[in-house]
């Protein structure tokens, strides 16, 4: 087991935005957090990677405590915001040393990883444009290749496909397939996109309110509706009992829109 | 602690880097401190503000501070907007001490700040005015001006966190920048003030940067000395990169 959460809760004043989550996950697995906006996924995630301190509980990742050994949960860590975390002025390989440098990592094997890790990503010709010039899909690529250039034991991705096209989409799929493959990362993403999850992961939990309501395989949540040909989507709906539309707020849809606006 | 000068000196390095790629904005800055010498400058020197000194000697070393105020006050903008695009995120989930990451903005903001020094003493070369030239002199006014950088710098970047929205911090701004202009040595010696504003001017930061920066650019003995100039500054920025590496994680929230 790589991460515990152990009732891990926030509350920002009376609002319980995640609500005593209890969860592990093994080495080496994709585990995906499918849950409407505002369920408390990106809470979740943002603890996770010691950005916010949990109100109670705890949770470890690698062993380490996201309270007591923050700095070295951030070493064991990569992250990938939903938002833009490139600087656009630089390029590709100048953004991806300085997250080399922010990460230790040893200035002899420094140049050969940012290297491996372009060529791993498919940026290799690219890098040397200024990344305003990038398209979308090159842009993600490139802020998970940051996240990944200290080669993290666990991997957490804010939404990654969120505004591309489909060909975009798939390309950064197969990267991250390939990722796990190659390096046995443990990938926790949180996503809407139920096809997502379905290809990418071997389990599944849904959230809504900020509570675990659901967990398991995704084949295994379909088949717990009983239903033919029941689609993971039923099964969000099923348990999460909202539909995505329903609980969009200003705040969602504005970053999301954002996200669509930067990268499409 | 090599750990903090170290990230602290990578942050500084990328965010030049930027400034190499991208010069607009520290090309444009130079307007302003020109147009106040060319222009204000000009003006004031023949009202004899100062009695013993040639206006246009006691103004520029305030126009350089000024104009260090003036770009720094506004520097806490970008931590917002790193903090919108999801940057500042990324940052944060690094192993990365957040002074490191305060300290390394600032100091980036003092390299930004370097050419309004070189334009001020080209201008003030052509304008005749009495500069010393010694390159210890010169080593001064750029550590000065550095320093004096990652102070308001550090300054703007605490506001911002506290504030949160890009509204809020140009009002906070705005309102901030002038009366620290007016309440310092900039352009009229403290002794021409009403007391009140004498009293406030001796708690401005602005002051003893001038007041510094007189001394190394015309050569004028100081209210303090010149050592004294240096580590009021000094202590101030520790104070406040020390409080800002506590506020700017909360920035996300």
């Amino acid at each position: 087991m790589i991460i515990e959460l152990k009732q891990l809760t926030k509350k920002f004043k009376e609002f319980t935005a995640v609500d005593s989550l209890t969860l592990t996950i093994e080495k080496g697995e994709a585990f995906a957090l499918l849950g409407p906006n505002g369920a408390g996924k990106t809470t979740v995630v943002k603890m996770l990677t010691t950005l916010l301190p949990p109100t109670s509980g705890d949770a470890s990742i690698g062993g380490f405590s996201i309270i007591t050994d923050a700095n070295k949960v951030r070493g064991t860590v990569g992250y990938v915001p939903q938002m833009l975390s490139v600087d656009g002025t630089l390029t590709g390989y100048e953004n991806l040393m300085l997250f080399a440098k922010l990460y230790d990592i040893p200035s002899k094997e420094r140049k050969q990883r940012v290297h491996d890790t372009l060529e791993f990503m498919g940026l290799t010709e690219a890098s040397v444009k200024a990344v305003k010039t990038y398209s979308g899909g090159m842009i993600r690529r490139l802020e998970i290749a940051q996240s990944i250039v200290h080669r993290p034991q666990v991997l957490f991705l804010d939404e990654p496909t969120t505004g591309l096209d489909p060909i975009a989409r798939k390309v950064v799929w197969e990267h991250l397939a390939e990722l796990k493959k190659q390096y046995d990362t443990t990938i926790l993403l949180t996503t809407h996109m139920m096809e997502e999850a379905d290809n990418l992961c071997s389990r599944v939990a849904f959230m809504s309110r900020g509570k675990l309501v659901a967990m398991g395989a995704p084949e295994f949540l379909k088949n717990s509706l009983h239903k033919e040909n029941a689609s993971l989507e039923d099964a969000f709906i099923h348990y999460t009992s909202e539909t995505l539309e329903s609980s969009d707020n200003f705040r969602s849809i504005s970053r999301d829109r954002k996200t669509e606006q930067r990268v499409g | 602690m090599l750990q903090f000068i170290r990230k602290t000196f990578v942050i500084a390095e990328f965010e030049t880097r930027k400034i190499i790629h991208d010069p607009t904005e520290a090309l444009m800055r130079m307007v302003q401190p020109a147009l106040w010498l060319l222009i204000f400058g000009q003006v004031f020197a023949r009202t004899h503000l100062v009695p013993g000194h040639n206006y246009l000697d006691f103004m520029t070393p305030g126009i350089l501070a000024q104009s260090v105020l003036f770009v720094s006050i506004f520097y806490g903008i970008a931590v917002i907007w790193e903090r919108d695009l999801g940057l500042t995120h990324k940052f944060l989930a690094t192993p990365t001490p957040r002074t490191a990451l305060v300290l390394g903005k600032a100091l980036s903001a003092g390299v930004r700040s370097l050419p309004l020094m070189v334009i001020i003493y080209i201008i003030a070369a052509l304008l005749k005015v009495n500069v010393i030239w010694n390159p210890l002199n010169l080593l001064g006014v750029a550590v000065m001006v550095i320093l004096g950088c990652i102070f308001f710098s550090t300054f703007s970047l605490i506001i911002a966190c506290l504030v949160k929205t890009r509204e809020r911090f140009m009002g906070m701004g705005q309102l901030l920048t002038m009366p620290l202009f007016f309440a310092s040595n900039a352009i009229y010696p403290i002794a021409i003030m009403p007391p009140w504003l004498q009293v406030i001017s001796t708690g401005n930061p602005l002051t003893y940067m001038i007041d510094g920066l007189r001394f190394l650019m015309i050569g004028e003995k100081g209210h303090l000395n010149l050592f004294a100039d240096y580590g009021i500054l000094l202590g101030a920025s520790v104070a406040l990169v020390f409080i800002g590496g506590i506020l700017y994680r909360k920035v996300i929230i």
